[in-house]
């Protein structure tokens, strides 16, 4: 008997599954960025509320798992916190797929310490050393006798792709800095999160969406002349904190159906009220 | 008709017996036909010598040295705790432990068998990563000795049921013989029941080791995944299958990148394959 009802819950379970499967047109996967994960989240809860007809899947894995399953064709849409490389568009376009990018909102990197280290606003250049390996002590900048422990994300992260070629390179794409091999590689930006708020000589970046009260995030200059930025909002928007950087969505070919549907949800000013409220910065006001 | 029943099922039985060999050959073949690609661009001496991993760069560096090291390592340090604790469990069990106390230790240690990897991880990460950090005044607990305690606890189940085994069946008549004698308990052990058992001892730790040197998950979490060339065990480290995990869901399908993941693969199954046939080498000698 409870073996003929388990059998029966089972089968229940197999064709819901199918029949979410099979209703392709009202459901669509958007799979990508962790750092976009929760932005996302919150568009698909609310646009589901409004929509309840309509199913959005979201998922993370970081952006170049987003934009491989958007080449494969196992989303819709892919969330990036970097920009599609010339390989992935080669890589799409032999597979007949047309990476259509959409930028959404903006993103600052907050660069965090533990609220006791002293130092509390490096510049670019100090970053870059820091991170490439040349400056090991923070008494180099200002702080105690101790050794830095740098911490990065994952390589399948945009955002350490974005930190590598806009801090440790500058933005010269010739340039072959790489990041200090003894750099501890976390698998996710809650991971830099958790080991800054514990670790005294510790430095981590990640978007400023994890920015809590319990890491204090670093003010940076370009120019020590021109100040020290805090990484916030207003500073992202008018363009004068260092390390911002856009987040994109992207899609094959133009937006149609409910992926149109969507994307025009996010853009409106209600997604983007979503976006300031995530922390992260909307593209329109 | 009965001999027609008997002969089907035993043509069916024979067919699940070469399914498994041949998914198992097919496996391998995809691993070669995919990780044997790397070598298009890179020599093999680059590859397995080379000391700098930047999968991502342009053009790619793809050394796998200091994952390699990285993974000896891990493993070396779990083998030199969980060898003595293991054998020394199997010893207690097999030889010494009154009968009820025996269950109650052997459902322990399958009940070690049964917490999933990421769950040791977690509480790897909480508890031993930070303990490591102030007993050695390190700027980080993320190194190579925090996987290797917590890879002992996975190796050790193996080791002490397989070790136990192979104590338990060592003849009665050995033992009578050597207490005849005058034999203390101690000497028995540790004249004659352990040389005995020594090739059945020898499998159960190289399969350990085996399973110590293929986890990934809780090496991932605790390591520090520092693709550096290993100077002392209370550095980071990253491992081969850490390596694995974390980089296949980025790597572009066809890149150099995802070759070298799959090359690194192989590198794996060589390492494991060469393990277990010495396992079972000593397993036989022992029958």
């Amino acid at each position: 008997m409870r073996k003929q009802k388990l059998f029966l819950v089972m089968m229940m379970l197999l064709t819901t599954t199918f029949s979410w499967a099979a209703s392709g047109k009202n459901s669509i996967q958007i799979k990508g960025s962790d750092t976009m994960v929760n932005l996302g989240q919150s568009w698909a809860e609310l646009y589901m509320e409004e929509h309840p007809t309509d199913f959005v899947a979201v998922t993370g894995g970081g952006s170049g798992t987003g934009l491989s399953s958007l080449i494969s064709g196992t989303c819709d849409i892919a969330m990036s916190s970097r920009e599609i490389k010339k390989k992935e568009i080669d890589l799409a376009k032999a597979k007949g797929i047309n990476p259509n990018e959409i930028k959404v909102a903006l993103d600052g990197l907050a660069v965090v310490v533990h609220p006791k280290n002293s130092v509390s606003q490096l510049t670019l250049d100090q970053l870059a050393g820091i991170f490439t390996g040349k400056i090991t002590n923070w008494k180099e900048v200002g702080g105690s006798d101790k050794k830095i422990v740098v911490l990065s994300r994952e390589v399948n992260s945009g955002t350490h792709v974005y930190f590598k070629e806009h801090v440790l390179r500058k933005g010269d794409a010739n340039s072959k800095e790489e990041f200090v091999p003894s750099a501890l590689m976390l698998s996710s930006s809650q991971a830099i999160a958790d080991e800054v708020a514990t670790n005294t000589s510790a430095i981590g970046y990640y978007g400023m969406g994890y920015i809590s009260p319990k890491q204090k995030s670093i003010a940076i200059a370009h120019d020590p002349a021109q100040g020290f930025i805090e990484p916030s909002i207003d500073n992202v928007l008018s363009g004068k904190y260092p390390i911002s950087r856009p987040l994109f969505l992207y899609t094959n070919g133009e937006p149609q159906g409910l992926v149109k549907k969507f994307v025009e949800y996010m853009l409106s000013s209600e997604g983007q009220k979503i976006v300031t409220e995530t922390d992260f910065v909307p593209i329109k006001k | 008709m009965r001999k027609l029943k008997e002969s089907i099922i035993e043509k069916l039985i024979l067919l699940c017996g070469l399914a498994s060999v041949f998914f198992v050959v097919l496996i391998f073949l995809f691993l070669l036909k995919e990780g044997l690609a790397v070598f298009k661009t890179i020599s093999l001496k680059d590859f397995i010598l080379g000391k700098s991993w930047y999968p991502i760069s342009e053009p790619a560096q793809l050394g796998i040295l200091p994952l390699i090291m990285g993974s000896f390592l891990v493993t070396i340090g779990a083998a030199i705790i969980s060898i003595p604790i293991g054998v020394g469990c199997a010893i207690y069990i097999a030889e010494i432990a009154p009968l009820r106390l025996k269950e109650i230790l052997k459902v322990g240690i399958e009940l070690l068998a049964a917490i999933p990897s990421v769950v040791l991880g977690f509480i790897g990460m909480v508890t031993i990563v930070p303990l490591v950090k102030s007993i050695f005044h390190l700027p980080t607990g993320l190194t190579a000795i925090s996987g290797s305690i917590m890879l002992a606890f996975m190796a050790m189940p193996t080791i002490v049921s397989i070790a136990e085994d192979a104590l338990y069946s060592v003849p009665k008549i050995y033992k009578e013989g050597a207490f005849a004698l005058g034999a203390t308990h101690w000497q028995t052990i540790y004249r004659v029941v352990l040389p005995a058992a020594s090739s059945g001892i020898v499998a159960a730790v190289m399969l350990g080791i085996g399973r110590v040197i293929g986890e990934t998950m809780a090496v991932m979490m605790i390591t520090g995944n520092a693709a550096v060339m290993p100077n002392s065990i209370l550095a980071p480290v990253r491992t081969l299958t850490a390596t694995i995990a974390a980089e296949m869901g980025e790597a572009v399908v066809g890149s150099e990148h995802y070759f070298a993941l799959f090359g690194i693969g192989i590198v794996l199954f060589i390492i494991s394959f060469c393990i277990n046939v010495t396992a079972d080498l000593f397993l036989h000698r022992n029958k």
